[in-house]
C-alpha cells in the first residue's frame, strides 16, 4: 500500500503581522534575486520560516530530508546554474548537518549563502539548548563568516554574502542568525549601502607582463600542455578555452573537475589526468616542456609525486587565486587573472606558433596504443561498459552528478564529456552521500535537462532518504546505482596494498533497493546483464518520471590504470590488459 | 628562519580567529602575536614572528593571510628598516639585600622596577627581542619566579635606505 500525504494543507492567509527581522531576511533575499532555497527548519529559524510562509512571490523551498541533503544539492545547483545555492538549517545539529556540505564547496569553490540559526543573543556563549558555536567550527571551512549581531546589518551583511560567494574565487559564505534577530519586529529600515570590502578586491585582468611571457614560452616551446581545471567552468571561458587550444595546437589534459571545459571527442584531448588519468594525458604532463595550467589547483590527486610531475616542463599557471600558484609547484609564469580575461588576451596578443606536430604525433600515439581498457565478459554487467551504455543512451548530453568511488572515476573515465557544467562530482573532499543530492539540485537548476545521479551501492545509503524529495517534486532524476555489493573503491585498495584483507568493505546485506524505490512511489527496476541493459536502459533514462536502477555489476572489477600512492605520473600500473 | 609579518585588518569579529585558524591549519608556527588598535577607527594591525622554513611557505603564508576577507594589508617588514619592540614583566627573586645589585643590572638596559615587594621585584624592559633575551640571561641567576611578553610589535621606520644599497638589516637573526 502507498501511502499518500493527507489532503495538502491550505495556506493560510497571511495575517497582519509586524514586520520582523525575518522579513528583512527574506527582503535580501529577494534582492539577491534568489528563487529557490534548500532547507530544513527547527527552533531558531522559525522566525525565518515563518517569514518565507508569508513571502510573495513565494520562494521555490526544497524541503530535504537531511541538512545534508540540503547543502549538497545546492552545491549541485550551483554547480549547473553558475548560481549561488541558498541553504536555511537550524542552530546546533542543523548547523552542524551541514558542515561536510560546507567543507565540500570550500574545497570545489562552489558558490553557496548558508544561513544557520543561531540561540537569542542573550544566552549565547551560555551552551544553550541547540546551541553551537557557528562562527567557530565554519571559520576554516568558508571563504568567509558572518554572525549578525545587530538587525540592521542584516541586509548589509546578506549582500556582502552574496558578492564575496560569487565573485572571484567562488566559495562558501556562512551566516549565523541569532533568533532575537530575526524574531524581533524592526523598527528602522537600515539605509541602501554599496557594497564596501576594501580587503577584497580579486584580480580579473592579467598583467601584461605575464601574458607576453606566456605567448613567448608557447612560441617556443617544444612540447607543450594545457592542463584545463575548474576554474575554467567558473569563469564561463569553455569556449575561449577551445580556441586557445586551437590556435597554439596543443594537447589538452583535463582535472576530474575540469571535465567539459574542453570537449573529450576533440581529437587534441588526451583525457583526464592524475591518479585514474589516461596513460597519454599523464605521460603528456611527464614528458611537456612548457605546462599551462588554467585554473587548476596542482591537487595531489592529479599531481602524484611531485618529484615526477612534469619534470622538465615551465609551468605557467593562470588562477584568480594567488595563493594557488606556487602553493605545491614553483610557477614561472603566474598569471593572476579570470581565466576568461585572460585567455581572451592570450588569442589577440600576436604571436609565433610553436611547431608541436611532432610531440601531437606523439601522444597521439600514446592515444591509440594505450587507451582506457576493460575485460567484457558476454554476460556481466562490466560497470565501464555500463557507463559507455549510460553515454551511448543519452548521447553524450545528460548532466551527471555522481558520488565518490570507483562509479565516479569510471564515469570521469568513460562519460566523454563535451559541454561545460554538466559534470557534478565531489572532487577535493571526496565526499561520499554527495552524489544524490546534487542531482536534485542539478536538475532543479536545469529542469529541461536529463539528470542521471551515478552513485555507488556505498554512498548512495548515506543520503538515500533524499528520494523524498524525487516523489514529492517529481523531479525527474535517474538513481543509477551502480552495485557491487562493496565499498569497491576501499575493496580496491585493500586488494592492491593490503594483499585482499577486505576489512569492512563488502556488503553482503544491503536493502532491495527496487523495494525501497517502491516504498516512494518510486520506479524501481534491477539489471543484472548485458542483454537487459540493452533493451531497457534507453526507455529508462528517457522516462518523464524519476527511477531507481539498480545495476547489478561485477563485484572484483577494479579501476584502471592508476598511479599507486606514493608514485608519479610515469608509474602508471594497468595500463593495458 | 624568523620572520616579522604585519597585517593590517578590519576589527570585525572572528578576524583574529580565522587568521590564527588559517595559520594552524597550513601549519605555520607563530612564536608571537600582537594585537592592537590603530590610529585609524576599526582597523587593528598584527604584528606575526614566524618562523618559516622558506620564501616558498613564506610566500604563501603573506598570500594567505590576504586572501582573507577583513585583512587589508599584508607585509613581510623583516628585511626592511624597521623598529621592533616587545615588553616583559619579570618577576625576580630579590631579598632586600639583593636589591641594589638588581638595580645595577637594570640601569644599563634601561628598564624599570615597577613593583617591589618582601622577596621579590618585578622588572619591566622593553627593547627588541634580542635585549630582553639578553636581560633574561642575566637576572636568570637570581630567580625568575614569573615571566610575561607581549610579542614583537613592528613599524617601518620613516626613512628606508634605497633597496640598491643592499644595506636593509634585520632586528630579528637566526
Ligand atoms: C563520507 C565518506 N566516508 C568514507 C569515504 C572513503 N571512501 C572512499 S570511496 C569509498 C567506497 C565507496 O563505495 P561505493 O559508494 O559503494 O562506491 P564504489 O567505490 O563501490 O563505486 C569509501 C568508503 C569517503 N570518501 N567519504
Amino acid at each position: 500500500m502507498k501511502v499518500k500525504a493527507q489532503a495538502v494543507q491550505e495556506r493560510k492567509p497571511a495575517a497582519e503581522v509586524p514586520k520582523t527581522g525575518a522579513d528583512l531576511f527574506v527582503e535580501a533575499l529577494q534582492a539577491a534575486g534568489v528563487d529557490t532555497i534548500f532547507g530544513y527548519p527547527g527552533g531558531a529559524v522559525l522566525p525565518i520560516y515563518d517569514a518565507l510562509y508569508r513571502a510573495e512571490p513565494r520562494f521555490q523551498h526544497i524541503l530535504t530530508r537531511h541538512e545534508q541533503g540540503a547543502i549538497h544539492a545546492a552545491e549541485g545547483y550551483a554547480r549547473v546554474s553558475g548560481k549561488p545555492g541558498v541553504v536555511i538549517a537550524t542552530s546546533g545539529p542543523g548547523a552542524t548537518n551541514l558542515i561536510t556540505g560546507i567543507a565540500d564547496a570550500m574545497m570545489d569553490s562552489l558558490p553557496l549563502v548558508v544561513f544557520t540559526g543561531q540561540v537569542g543573543r542573550s544566552v549565547i556563549g551560555t551552551d544553550a539548548f541547540q546551541e553551537s558555536d557557528v562562527m567557530g567550527i565554519t571559520t576554516p571551512i568558508t571563504k568567509h563568516n558572518y554572525q549578525v549581531q545587530k538587525q540592521e546589518d542584516m541586509p548589509r551583511i546578506i549582500k556582502e554574502a552574496f558578492y564575496i560567494a560569487t565573485t572571484g574565487r567562488p566559495g562558501p559564505v556562512v551566516i549565523d542568525i541569532p533568533k532575537d534577530i530575526s524574531g524581533e519586529v524592526y523598527q528602522t529600515a537600515a539605509a541602501e549601502e554599496p557594497i564596501h570590502l576594501p580587503g577584497y578586491q580579486p584580480t580579473m585582468k592579467p598583467n601584461n607582463n605575464q601574458i607576453k611571457k606566456l605567448i613567448h614560452a608557447i612560441s617556443t616551446a617544444k612540447r607543450p600542455i594545457l592542463l584545463t581545471g575548474a576554474g575554467i567552468l567558473h569563469a564561463k571561458a569553455s569556449e575561449e578555452v577551445q580556441a586557445f587550444a586551437k590556435r597554439f595546437q596543443l594537447p589538452v589534459a583535463s582535472t576530474l573537475l575540469g571535465l567539459g571545459a574542453f570537449p573529450a571527442s576533440e581529437p587534441q584531448f588526451l583525457g583526464m589526468a592524475g591518479m585514474h588519468g589516461t596513460y597519454a594525458a599523464n605521460r603528456g604532463l611527464y614528458e611537456c616542456d612548457l605546462l599551462i595550467n588554467v585554473g587548476a589547483r596542482f591537487d595531489d590527486r592529479l599531481t602524484g609525486n611531485l618529484e615526477h610531475f612534469a619534470p622538465q616542463a615551465t609551468i605557467a599557471h593562470i588562477d584568480i587565486d594567488p595563493a594557488e600558484i606556487g602553493k605545491i609547484i614553483p610557477t614561472s609564469i603566474p598569471v593572476v587573472a579570470d581565466a576568461k580575461a585572460a585567455l581572451k588576451q592570450l588569442l589577440t596578443v600576436e604571436a609565433e606558433l610553436p611547431d608541436t606536430e611532432s610531440w601531437r604525433n606523439h601522444l597521439q600515439d600514446y592515444k591509440e596504443e594505450y587507451p582506457l581498457w576493460y575485460n567484457n565478459p558476454a554476460q556481466d554487467l562490466i560497470p565501464q561498459w555500463v557507463m559507455k551504455a549510460v553515454h551511448k543512451a543519452t548521447e553524450g548530453n545528460a548532466i551527471i552528478t555522481t558520488d565518490v568511488g570507483q562509479h565516479q572515476m569510471w564515469t570521469a573515465q568513460y562519460y566523454g564529456f563535451d559541454r561545460p557544467n554538466r559534470w557534478v562530482t565531489s572532487g577535493g573532499l571526496g565526499t561520499m552521500g554527495f552524489g544524490f543530492p546534487a542531482a536534485i539540485g542539478a536538475q532543479l537548476a536545469s529542469p529541461d535537462s536529463r539528470v542521471i545521479s551515478v552513485v555507488g551501492d556505498g554512498g548512495f545509503q548515506m543520503t538515500m532518504q533524499e528520494l523524498s524529495v524525487l516523489q514529492e517534486r517529481k523531479l525527474p532524476v535517474k538513481v543509477l546505482i551502480v552495485n557491487n555489493q562493496s565499498l569497491g573503491m576501499v575493496r580496491q585498495w585493500q586488494e592492491f596494498f593490503y594483499q585482499e584483507r577486505y576489512s569492512e568493505s563488502l556488503l553482503d546485506i544491503q536493502p532491495d533497493f527496487v523495494k525501497l524505490a517502491d516504498s516512494y512511489d518510486i520506479k524501481g527496476v534491477r539489471l543484472e546483464t548485458q542483454e537487459q541493459l540493452v533493451a531497457e536502459l534507453p526507455s529508462l533514462l528517457q522516462s518523464d518520471e524519476p527511477v531507481v536502477i539498480d545495476c547489478r555489476v561485477l563485484r572484483q572489477e577494479n579501476v584502471f590504470p592508476m598511479i599507486a600512492p606514493g608514485k608519479g605520473l610515469h608509474e602508471m600500473i594497468g595500463v593495458s590488459r | 628562519m624568523k620572520r616579522i609579518i604585519t597585517a593590517t585588518v578590519q576589527n570585525r569579529s572572528g578576524v583574529l580567529n580565522r587568521i590564527t585558524g588559517l595559520m594552524q591549519k597550513r601549519q605555520f608556527n607563530i612564536d608571537s602575536i600582537s594585537v592592537g588598535k590603530t590610529e585609524v577607527e576599526q582597523i587593528s594591525r598584527m604584528t606575526f614572528v614566524v618562523e618559516v622554513e622558506d620564501m616558498q611557505k613564506l610566500e604563501q603564508l603573506t598570500k594567505q593571510l590576504h586572501k582573507q576577507i577583513d585583512v587589508l594589508k599584508v607585509a613581510d617588514i623583516t628585511d626592511h628598516a624597521i623598529v621592533a619592540r616587545e615588553l616583559a614583566l619579570v618577576k625576580v627573586v630579590c631579598p632586600p639585600a639583593s636589591r641594589n645589585e638588581l638595580q645595577s643590572i637594570i640601569a644599563p638596559f634601561r628598564a624599570s622596577a615597577v613593583d617591589i615587594s618582601k622577596d621579590s621585584m618585578i622588572v619591566q624592559v622593553t627593547g627588541d627581542s634580542d635585549k630582553i633575551e639578553a636581560f633574561l640571561e642575566l637576572v636568570r641567576p637570581y630567580g625568575i619566579k614569573e615571566l610575561t611578553r607581549t610579542g614583537v610589535t613592528a613599524f617601518l621606520r620613516g626613512h628606508q635606505p634605497q633597496a640598491a644599497d643592499g644595506n636593509t638589516y634585520s632586528l630579528i637573526t637566526n
